[in-house]
């Protein structure tokens, strides 16, 4: 049986003696040293991810592949198939990481890993437009159970204004960012701008949370209205910057600090906004109906704008009818104030 | 062909000439006619065909279309596992699905127009808008449907919410109330259920395994978006 032994594979002897010896050895594949100039040099600590080895070993290898084959101009389809190229489970991965950001993990690192796609961007601010129509829509709905006055109508040129406004901040801001973070490029050392996918991931992933907050807001509670919105608030800010600081921690103070408050500045407006979302669009849509609110049974007759221009839209209106007492009781038409041109006067 | 037979035989005895050279003095006789037809029989079979929907009567072409219209709408009432819709596609019936749904969604411009319902061209643009980009999503996430075969799904699938639009009219035309409103609310749920089911029945099989939900979620929130412009419909 000696023959038997020499004709025994003593490779894998040897192969299963090395794997036995560092499990880890097949983490720090050559692959890491050779990723092109382009991508976010990683230092992966080889704690690294435990469940996902196997997934960022190929994504830098398909990386790397990517990076041999030609690339195929903007006007084929392929171009596009690429930034789609995701399934269920990576998307999922990525919302769980922008809702719970954590201060060790970067999203572009952590998350993306070199594949950013524009399937959540793209969708997220999609089904944040239409949730903001429809919760604005419900706001008005029970508004009216409390008080037969108010007109309903479906008002259905929001969805278009907060898609607009949406779609304008989750492209126009990443675009923003990266100009100025190249810009500023000569002054980091360590590691390199993100693309701009990745920038529009970032944000567009980040937008995800607020749609939970835009569906809490129905409950007419203003206190709890207001510990939704700085909770949402806070968790969106905190990822943004979270995956900025590594980016502009070696730039001068005084530009990280503009920089940082100028994002988190930003995005409190958007919160802002999406919660003073009707007023803004009855106001752009047009000057509201004169209202006589003088007697809340005559609804056949006069149908008063919805929110009656009131500065606070819908949060106003929360604001009134919280509680039972009916803010609206029977009052003679006053003469309009000098400042105000809606015609509707509410204490 | 005598005269053809003949001139070899000259060509030989001749001095040598250049090949092919007395091809030219051949001559077809003009006592064999040479005519005839040749026939394939598929090939006659379809120009028969052709010819004879050229020839038919309009009514027969209508009729024709809207029984291929009508069968692939009971196809989505009653969905199951076939492909007529992906194979004979057409884009008929979701043109008339959509501008019924338009018409009865329109309401008079008693109100001012900004704070009305939508109106027939912004119901338009959303469907058929909302259809393309729902199949560029699906064509960009890597499935196998051409263009116009899931346009032509989608847009037969709007026939249960269609449906709903016409049940909640009727029932609009009752007192208003709560339990019209329930009424209302269920028939909208049941349909949009049911025109998730169909779109997703010939949808999903379209996309690689793991990206199925991803396609089908765009799905379910345009069915989403029409059913609030049904639930949300007072005429005035």
């Amino acid at each position: 049986m000696a023959a038997a032994d020499e004709l025994v594979f003593h490779e894998f002897e040897e192969a299963t003696n090395l794997l036995a010896e560092s499990p880890d050895a097949a983490t720090t594949s050559k692959s890491d040293q050779v990723i092109s100039p382009g991508h976010v040099a990683v230092a992966v600590g080889s704690g690294g991810s435990y469940g996902a080895e196997d997934e960022e070993e190929e994504g830098d290898k398909t990386a790397l592949l990517q990076e041999e084959k030609p690339q195929p101009g903007f006007w084929t389809f392929s171009y596009y198939q690429r930034f789609f190229d995701v399934d269920t489970s990576q998307v999922l991965d990525r919302i769980k990481g922008s809702l719970l950001p954590r201060p060790g993990h970067n999203f572009v690192q952590h998350h993306l890993r070199n594949r950013p796609d524009l399937y959540g961007p793209f969708w997220i601010c999609a089904t944040l437009a239409f949730v903001l129509a429809v919760t604005g829509n419900l706001t008005l709905v029970l508004a009216q159970r409390r008080d037969p006055s108010i007109h309903y109508s479906p008002q259905f040129h929001k969805v278009t204004v907060a898609g607009i406004t949406i779609y304008c901040y989750a492209w126009l801001v990443p675009l923003a960012l990266w100009g100025f973070l190249r810009w500023r490029q000569g002054v980091r050392e360590r590691m390199g701008p993100y693309s701009f996918l990745e920038t529009v991931c970032v944000y567009g992933y980040s937008l995800f949370v607020f749609i939970p907050m835009v569906v809490l807001w129905l409950i007419p509670v203003p206190w709890l209205q207001w510990l939704f919105g700085a909770l949402a608030l806070a968790l969106s800010t905190a990822g943004l910057v979270l995956t900025l600081w590594p980016v502009v921690r070696e730039d001068t103070r005084l530009v990280a600090a503009a920089l940082l408050s100028t994002v988190v500045l930003l995005h409190a407006l958007l919160a802002m906004g999406s919660l003073f979302l009707p007023a803004i669009a009855s106001r752009a849509g047009g000057a509201s109906s004169p209202s006589d609110i003088s007697d809340p049974a005559h609804t056949a007759a006069f149908h008063p704008g919805p929110v009656c221009g009131h500065p606070l839209g819908r949060a106003g209106l929360i604001l009134q009818y919280h509680g039972e007492g009916a803010v609206r009781r029977p009052r003679p038409p006053k003469r309009p104030l000098p400042g105000d041109t809606s015609g509707c006067h509410l204490p | 062909m005598a005269e053809a037979a003949e001139s070899p035989g000259d060509r030989e005895t001749a001095s040598p000439r250049p090949l092919f050279a007395g091809l030219s003095d051949i001559s077809i006789s003009q006592d064999i006619p040479i005519e005839g037809e040749i026939t394939i029989p598929m090939r006659s079979r379809s120009r028969e065909f052709d010819s004879s929907t050229l020839n038919e009567s309009v009514q027969n072409t209508i009729m024709r279309d809207l029984k291929a219209v009508g069968k692939k709408f009971m196809h989505v009432l009653y969905p199951r596992k076939s492909n007529t819709l992906l194979r004979d596609w057409d884009l008929w019936g979701p043109l008339i699905l959509c501008v019924t749904l338009a018409l009865m969604l329109q309401r008079g411009s008693v109100d001012g127009d900004k704070d009305g319902g939508p109106q027939f061209a912004e119901v338009f643009v959303i469907v058929w808008f909302g259809a393309v980009t729902i199949t560029l999503n699906s064509k960009l996430l890597g499935g196998n449907i051409s263009f116009f075969q899931s346009l032509c799904v989608l847009g037969y699938c709007i026939l249960p919410l269609t449906v709903a639009m016409l049940i909640c009219r009727l029932v609009l035309l009752a007192e208003p109330g709560p339990v019209n409103f329930m009424v209302r609310l269920f028939v909208v749920v049941v349909m949009f259920a049911w025109s998730i089911a169909a779109s997703t029945a010939f949808l999903a099989d379209s996309q690689p395994p793991n990206r199925k939900a991803l396609a089908v979620y765009p799905v379910f929130l345009f069915y989403f978006v029409i059913s609030w412009m049904i639930l949300t419909f007072t005429p005035q």
